[in-house]
């Protein structure tokens, strides 16, 4: 879980900041050291945990640094560049930097690279890349001209991929901007288009990039305050030829669009950035943690002070300019849990503000989809999207359901939701449905009297919904009674708890049957068993008998046998007859299909009043002997509780409730049934058990044939 | 390819012993094996894990501690009190001496390798001084009350841990006296046992003892202090063995429930630097009592009363998939131990302290492709030969003719001559054997047994000529000056004109045997030779190597066949390298001479010279008779290797005649009858 940790200022020494912040915060070759460099003319090497400075040079008044310093790996010595064309290189026990080493350059510098592993790179302003030796060996060597007039670069970033030096640098030339991927190994430059996408006039803040194995993510803050991503090949198909490139969304309005201040955007890892901005237009600045793979804030952390909208960050540390001093703040990121990926957002109260989605939308394409295609692909692309573009409104209509779901009458909500349905299921179909269940919810918690019954059936039977989105809605069902939604809830839900399950079966066998009447429960696990019943009552007799291969004749020891052979017609009616209405089969049988763990089920088995557990077994029993009827032990109908179903079921009502029922007279004659059940399965095994005994013999008999004993003579043909 | 009658023989009685100790060697990544008769064998790791050395047990010396020092000296000592040193090159034992301190229990080589520790049953712990040729007493440490069990050094050398019976003691080196004595508790899940016995050791580097104990705990101890730390419950029974790695981050523990368990040193939360010994995964392996277990760099290598020596490779330790990759369990020694008569259909199985002769019935019957056919005449028993004195049997042959039977042991030669009559046989014993045929490490006859070629352990090859009932020593080649590699594998031409002879590592010489001069030595390879043979007619010698490579060497041209090149050129079947049971016995086909038969303890393999070689594209082994393809089909697709893999596990496989072959089985079943009963654990429903 990425988290930022308590911050410090590095000193209070106020540094010479200009309007424009510092010129830049770099590595040394000492881990915990840093170099940073203020606008004016001073440059100052920081030890971050000891919050102090080591060293601090400065050019000479009049001059001024224009390109911060930087640390040359590979000799441990300092490199500055001031008034543009003038190079200094010096060391830690260098005091003044007049009288260092100095270098004058035939071209203006826009900044100097350095990385852990290569010697350093010098970017001009015009475009063209030298490496530092290369220059130092002379300095006044030509240097060409790389992009066009009036281009400009803005930003730039040096990697190491796979040991050679990858330089890319961003040019901005009338609100187009141009992407340079230099291989400095194999001198190549490649040029890109950054197509803006639909939002043409927007104008990119910041940039950031990593790079992994073939590409380079350059990630980019727009003025719109999203941020966007695009994957550039390090190894171009096709050099030379301008090629395009298109962007996709990444993460949706993290900054407010219209900040005053500058915002800046930085790459932590792989699946975090840290955004420096103010994520609404009028609060204060943040520095906030984003996770791209799940799109979710990780952490934020308010900078009241206000900033200069610069954000660096190396090793575990993020540099800033906190009012006017410079800031650190030590960032970590541990192995995380789900949950907490989830995100840490507050659950926002106030309905004004509804700023993100709670739910994840885990369909889109979180930037592995859109990646590079070739200039005419992506051209097609983007002319699809630009018509996706001019299809939707200006509001999507999940944000105006979601609005009325807090204002408008049940109808209107219904008619609604009837509309959003009806809509092609949009990438974000999942979210939506989400928020407008939550939405619908709490409004029926603050409105007792609002109860959106078919808006919410419509909604469950959209498959999207589980019991862990929206727990609130099957409590709300079960205080109205509502058997049918809990019924489509059991249908639906894969995640139910037990005692959510025990509580609907509770309500399900209390339930009158006249209000039963009046609802439309699913009816279509039960099957009509008094339509054969009159049928099966000439069978009854011989079926009991066949099934399972037991013959009660041949039980001798049950002395309740003839207690219950006194009344024969009673038992065929009890066994032959539905001991519970349809409808009320409907919903049992919705229960029998639910999903549950022994364990946690069998205490709240134990609340259920024992009438409605005899009511249960009755009916559990009665579906067993009908199942029994049937050769392949199953029972008619398009989807019905299976066998192992209801004896799960009729295990675990005994298992919870044997003590109560057992003292009750109208259980007896239940019990003894299921009791000359189970012995009628026992003898069934002990004759199975029977057969294995001979099957065992007959594999020995098979393995003595195989088994040829010490020696024997065979023929064998080789191929 | 060929139809052949099969001798299928089962009665081949032979049951390994129990694996006793093994120590890991990881400069040479060696393996020294010590078993309970006494036998020591030395297995080269690198070599596709090739049993190449061994040293044939002793009734009276049963080895209890085994261990390297020095570098490459390899020590044992036993219950008979002696430590021994084994002379790796020779073949033989250097010394043996009394530590005088009644049965030794343990052994330990110090970090630096220059001092020897062992732990007697009177209770001593005697420190050695290994000297370059010797070992030399220096002193005792302070005497215990009972005998010490298990001795590990402190790896700076200057503290030892000694377990003993219900307590472990740790000795300052320097004064040698104990400096903490800590009481191991007897209480065994809720029961006291009457003593509880420390089987195992393990002194680490930051101070840390693991013991383990015949309760079935495994403990951590401070030895600074002398207390407990941690205790591991970790079996109903003794855990009697444990191994660490040389990096300290892990070590494996043995049980005598067969199971192995891993433990290794992990960080408490991911990130952290605080550690702890975590028991990560165990290991089913064996199924009696793991008497001893070893932790190379990348495996763990257990072996116990079950005789199977099991290398379980650590996966995280392992880079690439290679032999070191594969689960490995070593039963059957790789050496032969059956000699067979051709002429008079005989087989001679050799024993640790017995020869058995059998003859093969016969059948008047044929039939088709894996059919069993009636037998007109059982095996028989013909003959049961007992040793004489404790010394294992080192080699054994059979006259081809069948009457003669030659074995030796390190001290004695034996050779013996059968007269046949009827169904009656006679045995007489050549006597007054010379002094130089004094041990043997490899004896055969040749072809028309009248010469038999005899390799001692001095290195020298004799040759003897059998004329009626006598003898006569017709020449010894001494081996080259300044080697005293022994030869452990012989092959003679069928003509009788040419004898091979290889060692453990240098290379094959090759001499003429009516000039009896040295011809040509065949260059030398890196991995050991596993068997080989002569070729009838053209006179190739044909070379198996450890790493599964099979070589074809022409003596009168003293070079590479073309075949050999070809192979060498167009490589062997990945399948066919892969293969992890060396290659123990090569034979020929009088009739057909491009064919090669060849056998490893799972397949036997006809190499069919004229056929094109298989790729690694193709099939190598097709179990089922090729049915309705056409004989274009079954031209295109035939390749070399004509492979079965009926026979298994595979001790030996000869020609008798042009359509008889005899093969040797030894089904694991029927040894893991033999073996004592394992624990009995309770397995669920039971």
């Amino acid at each position: 879980m990425a988290a930022l940790e308590e911050e410090f200022t590095l000193s209070s020494v106020v540094l010479s900041a200009g309007p424009e912040g510092l010129l830049g915060v770099e590595q040394s070759d000492k881990t915990d050291q840093f170099l940073v460099t203020d606008s004016g003319r001073t440059v100052i090497l920081y030890k971050v945990s000891d919050q102090k400075p080591l060293g601090s040079w400065s050019v000479k008044q009049g001059q001024i640094i224009t390109c911060p310093a930087v640390c040359n790996f590979q000799t441990g010595e300092y490199v500055v560049v001031h008034d543009n064309k003038v190079l200094r290189i010096w060391n830690n026990e260098d005091v003044n930097l007049d009288k260092v080493f100095k270098a004058t350059l035939s071209a203006e510098v826009y900044r100097i690279l350095s990385v852990q592993g290569t010697e350093p790179l010098v970017l001009f302003k015009e475009g063209a890349v030298r490496g530092l030796e290369a220059l130092l060996a002379d300095p006044q060597q030509k240097i060409e001209t790389v992009i066009s007039d009036e281009e400009v670069i803005k930003w730039t970033k040096f990697f190491v991929v796979f040991r050679h030096p990858v330089l890319i640098f961003i040019t901005e030339k009338h609100g187009n901007y141009f992407a340079y991927v230099q291989m400095f190994n194999s001198r190549i430059l490649t040029k890109y288009t950054l197509l803006l996408g639909q939002d043409e006039n927007s104008v990119i803040k910041s940039f950031t990039a990593s790079v992994d194995r073939k590409f380079i993510s350059l990630m980019s803050l727009s003025s719109d305050g999203c941020i966007y991503e695009t994957l550039i090949p390090i190894r171009p198909a096709d050099p030379g030829k301008n090629q395009s490139l298109v962007k996709s969304l990444l993460l949706k309005a993290v900054v407010s669009g219209n900040a005053r201040n500058g915002v800046a955007l930085t790459a932590l890892d792989q699946d975090h950035v840290a955004v420096l901005g103010s994520p609404l237009a009028a609060s204060k600045e943040c520095l906030s943690v984003w996770n791209i793979k799940f799109q979710t804030l990780q952490t934020s952390k308010e900078l009241p002070q206000g900033t200069s909208g610069q954000l660096w960050y190396y090793g575990e540390h993020l540099f800033m300019l906190h009012g006017k001093s410079l800031t650190v703040i030590p960032y970590k990121c541990e192995v995380s849990s789900l949950a907490g990926a989830l995100g840490k957002l507050k659950h926002s109260q106030d309905p004004g503000t509804h700023v993100v989605s709670h739910f994840v939308n885990w369909e889109t394409p979180q930037g592995c989809g859109l990646g590079f295609q070739n200039s005419e692909q992506s051209r097609r692309i983007l002319r699809r999207r630009k018509i996706e573009v001019s299809l939707q409104p200006e509001v999507p209509p999940s944000k105006q359901l979601l609005s009325t779901i807090m204002k408008d009458s049940e109808k209107h909500i219904e008619v609604e939701v009837r509309k959003f349905l009806a809509l092609k299921q949009t990438p974000d179909f999942h979210t939506v449905i989400g928020d407008t269940v939550t939405g619908l919810l709490e409004r029926c918690k603050a409105e007792p009297s609002f109860y959106p019954r078919n808006c919410l059936m419509q909604l469950i039977q959209t498959h999207v919904l589980s019991y862990s989105l929206c727990p609130d809605l099957m409590e709300i069902a079960l205080k109205k009674k509502d058997v049918q939604l809990l019924q489509l809830c059991l249908q639906q839900f894969p995640d139910i708890p037990e005692s959510v399950t025990c509580a609907c079966l509770k309500i399900f066998l209390s339930i009158g049957d006249d209000s039963l009447q009046e609802t439309d429960v699913n009816m279509e696990s039960v099957f009509d068993y008094s339509i054969n019943s009159v049928h099966d009552e000439k069978m009854e007799e011989q079926t009991e008998i066949l099934q399972n291969g037991f013959n009660p004749e041949e039980d001798k020891c049950n002395n309740c046998d003839q207690e219950l052979n006194k009344k024969p017609q009673d038992e065929t009616k009890e066994s032959t007859s539905c001991p519970v209405v349809q409808k009320r089969a409907a919903l049992l049988n919705a229960i029998l299909h639910s999903a549950y763990s022994e364990t946690f089920l069998l205490p709240h088995l134990k609340d259920i009043p024992a009438q409605h557990i005899t009511l249960f077994l009755k009916y559990l029993y009665f579906l067993y002997l009908k199942c029994s009827e049937n050769a392949t032990m199953t029972l008619p109908g398009i989807h019905p509780p299976t066998l192992n179903q209801i004896m799960d079921w009729i295990c675990l009502l005994l298992d919870a409730n044997f003590t109560v029922v057992v003292m009750m007279p109208e259980a007896k004659r239940l019990l003894i049934n299921l009791y000359k059940l189970v012995k009628s399965q026992i003898s069934v095994y002990s004759e199975l058990n029977k057969i294995e005994v001979s099957f065992r013999e007959l594999q020995k008999l098979n393995q003595e044939k195989n088994n040829r004993g010490l020696y024997s003579i065979e023929v064998l043909e080789l191929f | 390819m060929g139809e052949f009658k099969v001798h299928r023989v089962r009665f081949f009685n032979y049951v390994p012993s129990g694996i006793r100790c093994v120590a890991y060697n990881n400069q040479s990544n060696r393996l020294a094996v010590s078993r309970t008769d006494g036998t020591v064998e030395i297995y080269n790791l690198s070599a596709n894990y090739f049993q190449e050395k061994f040293f044939p047990g002793h009734e009276s010396r049963a080895t209890e501690a085994l261990c390297w020092a020095e570098g490459q000296r390899l020590f044992s000592a036993g219950l008979n009190g002696e430590i021994m040193e084994y002379d790796l090159q020779a073949l033989n034992i250097k010394y043996a001496m009394d530590a005088f301190g009644g049965p030794i229990w343990s052994m330990a080589a110090s970090p630096s390798g220059s001092q020897l520790l062992v732990g007697c049953e009177d209770g001593s712990v005697k420190l050695f001084q290994i000297t370059p040729d010797k070992i030399q007493f220096e002193r005792n440490f302070d005497r215990q009350k009972s005998r010490i069990l298990s001795l590990s050094w402190h790896p700076s050398g200057t503290h030892i841990a000694a377990g003993s019976i219900d307590y472990i003691s740790v000795f300052d080196v320097k004064s040698g006296s104990a400096v903490h004595k800590m009481i191991v508790d007897r209480q065994y899940m809720g029961v006291s046992k009457r003593k509880c016995i420390v089987w195992g050791v393990a002194f680490l580097s930051d101070g840390t003892i693991i013991s383990v104990d015949s309760a079935g705990k495994v403990q951590f101890w401070d030895s600074a202090t002398g207390t407990l730390v941690k205790s591991h419950l970790i079996a109903n029974a003794d855990v009697q063995s444990i191994a660490v790695a040389d990096q300290e981050d892990s070590f494996v523990v043995g049980t005598a429930e067969g199971t192995v368990f891993h433990f290794q040193l992990v960080p408490v939360t991911s990130n952290s630097s605080e550690k702890q010994w975590v028991r990560t995964k165990p290991f089913q392996h064996h199924t009696h009592d793991v008497r001893t277990v070893a932790h190379s760099p990348t495996a763990l290598i257990s072996g116990g009363t079950d005789t199977h020596l099991v290398f379980r490779p650590l996966m995280e330790k392992v880079q690439v998939k290679n032999y070191d990759a594969a689960l490995r369990k070593i039963t059957f020694p790789h050496r032969c131990l059956i000699s067979c008569s051709k002429k008079r259909q005989l087989l001679l199985f050799q024993f640790a302290h017995h020869l058995e002769l059998w003859r093969l019935g016969s059948t008047v019957a044929t039939g088709k492709n894996g059919d069993t056919l009636p037998l007109s005449k059982n095996a028989d028993h013909l003959l049961h030969l007992k040793t004489k004195g404790p010394e294992n049997i080192i080699c054994s042959c059979i006259s081809p003719c069948g009457s003669w039977i030659a074995y030796s042991t390190v001290s004695r030669f034996f050779l013996y001559r059968l007269n046949y009559e009827h169904d009656n046989i006679s045995l007489k014993r050549v006597s007054k054997m010379p002094a130089f045929l004094r041990s043997a490490l490899q004896i055969l006859f040749s072809e028309d047994s009248t010469k038999l070629f005899v390799a001692s352990n001095q290195g020298a090859l004799h040759i003897v000529q059998l004329s009626g009932g006598s003898f006569k020593h017709l020449h010894a080649f001494q081996p080259q000056s300044g080697t005293v590699e022994a030869m452990c594998l012989l092959a003679v031409s069928p003509d009788g004109n040419w004898l091979a002879a290889s060692g453990t590592s240098a290379g094959v010489h090759v001499y003429n045997v009516k000039q009896l001069k040295l011809h040509c030595t065949v260059p030398a390879y890196n991995f050991p030779v596993t068997a080989m043979a002569i070729a009838p007619n053209t006179n190739n010698l044909v070379i198996a190597h450890s790493d599964q490579q099979v070589f074809e060497y022409s003596i009168p041209d003293k070079q590479y066949t073309d075949w050999s090149r070809t192979v060498q050129k167009q490589g062997f079947h990945h399948l066919w390298l892969q293969r992890d049971t060396p290659i123990t016995h090569i034979s020929f086909h009088p009739k057909r001479p491009m064919h090669i038969l060849l056998h490893d303890a799972y397949m036997f393999c006809i190499i069919d010279k004229s056929l094109p070689l298989p790729n690694d594209k193709t099939l190598l082994y097709n179990p089922f008779p090729p049915t309705n393809e056409s004989d274009v089909v079954r031209r295109r697709t035939a390749h070399a290797f004509k492979i079965s893999k009926i026979y298994k596990p595979l001790l030996f496989m000869d020609l008798l005649d042009e359509r008889t072959l005899v093969a040797v089985e030894r089904p694991l079943d029927d040894i893991i009858a033999q073996l004592p009963p394992p624990i009995k654990k309770k397995k669920f429903g039971t």
